[in-house]
């Protein structure tokens, strides 16, 4: 499974002083930490602090590539900000994020197509996120089918169905992992699932504990990769561990250790 | 209307390997031999690349294999009473890839041949043959544990491939190959998960992944063949797959796994309905060959020159056509 490493972001305090300073050293290594760890891409969102935005999205960009070449999820809502990084990225980018609703969906779908980039949809529209599964499965179809009628190959597709604190929506834990499910029958090749696991556990005390399991149960849905803290090692074990039970690699007695190795 | 062929995407590689050392290495082989680099399930080359065919390393044996049917002695006559002559027969006249020189005698319920005899034969098979070189145990842990250091040093430098490890036992043949450059293979019963296993605990000692091949244990056709085909079918498509940990070239031993079966052995007037037992030897020795090159045997280990012949044509066949 892939984890898309989510501690470069500039909510967290280390990386907002980074870009204020311009301490290289902080990213370097945060970036080398959650590769390290196991991510396979870096999520990267300047945070709703920095002054200029686009600059600190570039000198971000810049800055994980000097000591990484794995791929970069951008991660902006504003499309400038996202157009500065992926101009920037050296490997296949994905576009973090574009919902259903129409006019930003064509913007983004068009930035993915112009950057050769991926693009992650989440399941929700201007009217806010739905309540029932058939509901955001219909805006996935919709972010998915626009991306055909663009050319962007399904599996370049990344679906998220949108996950809620548990804390503030306890009913909303069971429709996010129904749409996993549904999201992966839309298409042949089907589109990958993914979702920024920490807003599950929101505003919880045991933050980790939450996370871990509402992965595995996403993961027993068909969730293909998530933003996640990869420094939380028992979150790695466990996703470790459920890649195991549902047969996706051969077992060995030192499977954990396998599995980190064959990354 | 055109149809579109539906081809199989892999991402994962096998590990290549290089058995033997040239002069331009610091060896004294006449050439070296490349096992794996695959990027698709075997011959399948409109899915992928196959870099290095599979190679057939001619088994020769420490001790005169007087219990061999006259059928399979016949090929080598006197030159089964010396490893050397014999080795030497087949890199000539049997154009083997390498030479598996395989410590049966030294086994202590067997002959128990000393370390010091055991290595003037491996000198003389060095001596004798340009070829690379395979050494393979006597199969008992406490006697192989005394060969191995010794057969290591007297190959140094030669880039030998040297087995086997097993889960119990790795430990001093893994630091034998590690000191003096040689490649290692590890053998499991039947077994994937401990196959994995072994691989790890080989990884841990910081043996490279391109000296690594795998021994998942093999039998012939009849016996127990379908066992090690399923296991190395999935160990192959786990390596395509992207685990790294199951990435290694898959050897496989048809000679004395074949040669000890009823259907090679009996006469032809023990057993006049099974056909001529010159050729059922041979036909059985190069079917099960070619029956584990189909699941991803990279390397395999046999006998008899004709079946030898058979199989290589047959490996060239593949490699043009597919």
């Amino acid at each position: 499974m892939l984890i898309i490493g989510e501690r470069i972001n500039g909510m967290f305090k280390n990386v907002r002083k980074a870009i204020k300073t311009k301490d290289k050293s902080i990213i370097h290594e945060v970036a080398k930490k959650q590769v390290a760890a196991g991510s396979r891409m870096l999520d990267v969102n300047v945070g709703p602090a920095a002054a200029d935005d686009v600059a600190a999205m570039q000198w971000l960009v810049e800055t994980i590539q000097e000591v990484t070449d794995v791929p970069l999820s951008i991660d902006s809502a504003k499309p400038p900000v996202l157009e500065a990084g992926l101009k920037l990225c050296k490997k296949k980018a994905l576009i973090n994020s574009t919902t259903g609703e129409q006019a930003k969906l064509e913007v983004l779908v068009k930035l993915a197509k112009d950057h050769n980039a991926a693009l992650l949809g989440l399941c929700m529209d201007e009217k806010g996120i739905p309540n029932s599964v058939p509901a955001r499965v219909e805006i996935g179809m919709k972010i998915l089918a626009t991306a055909m009628e663009a050319g962007i190959p399904t599996d370049d597709v990344h679906l998220d169905p949108v996950v809620l604190p548990v804390k503030f929506g306890q009913d909303q834990i069971k429709p996010m992992l129904e749409t996993i499910k549904e999201l992966k029958i839309l298409s042949d090749p089907a589109p990958k699932t993914v979702c920024g696991l920490s807003n599950s556990s929101q505003g919880c005390v045991d933050r980790h504990l939450v996370n871990r399991i509402c992965l595995v149960m996403s993961q027993a849905a068909g969730l293909d990769e998530a933003i996640a803290d990869p420094n939380d090692k028992e979150l790695m074990d466990a996703m470790i561990t459920a890649e195991l039970l549902l047969n996706k690699f051969i077992y060995c007695d030192s499977y954990l250790d396998a599995y980190r190795k064959a990354l | 209307m055109s149809v579109t062929k539906l081809l199989e995407k892999w991402s994962g590689q096998v590990t290549e390997i290089t058995i033997g050392a040239t002069s331009a290495d610091g060896g004294t082989r006449s050439k070296a031999i490349k096992l794996g680099g695959e990027t698709t399930m075997p011959f399948m080359l409109q899915e992928g690349a196959m870099p290095n065919k599979p190679v057939i390393a001619m088994e020769v044996l420490d001790t005169e294999p007087t219990w061999w049917p006259d059928t399979l002695k016949e090929p080598f006559s006197d030159a089964l009473k010396d490893p050397a002559a014999w080795a030497k027969k087949c890199q000539d006249e049997y154009k083997a890839d390498l030479i598996c020189l395989k410590l049966w005698g030294a086994h202590p319920e067997n002959k128990n041949i000393s370390v010091d005899d055991t290595i003037k034969t491996i000198k003389a098979v060095k001596e004798a043959v340009g070829l690379p070189i395979m050494i393979w145990g006597s199969g008992n842990s406490e006697k192989d544990n005394q060969l191995f250091p010794a057969c290591s040093q007297a190959l140094a430098g030669e880039k030998a491939l040297l087995g086997t490890a097993i889960q119990d036992n790795y430990k001093t043949l893994a630091a034998t190959c590690l000191a003096d450059g040689h490649n290692i293979i590890a053998e499991s019963p039947l077994d994937i998960n401990i196959c994995k296993q072994l691989n790890i605990l080989l990884s841990d000692m910081d043996m490279p992944p391109d000296r690594i091949t795998i021994f998942p244990s093999t039998g012939a056709i009849g016996y127990g063949f379908e066992y090690a085909y399923s296991i190395m079918e999935r160990t192959r498509l786990a390596a395509l797959g992207g685990d790294k940990t199951m990435a290694y070239p898959m050897v496989a031993v048809i000679s004395s796994e074949v040669w000890k079966t009823k259907e090679a052995k009996a006469s032809t007037e023990e057993m006049p309905h099974w056909g001529p037992q010159k050729e059922r030897g041979i036909a059985w020795e190069a079917a099960t060959a070619v029956s584990f090159l189909l699941t991803g045997a990279n390397l395999l280990i046999m006998y008899h020159p004709k079946s030898v012949a058979l199989t290589r044509k047959y490996i060239d066949q593949l490699m043009k056509t597919s």
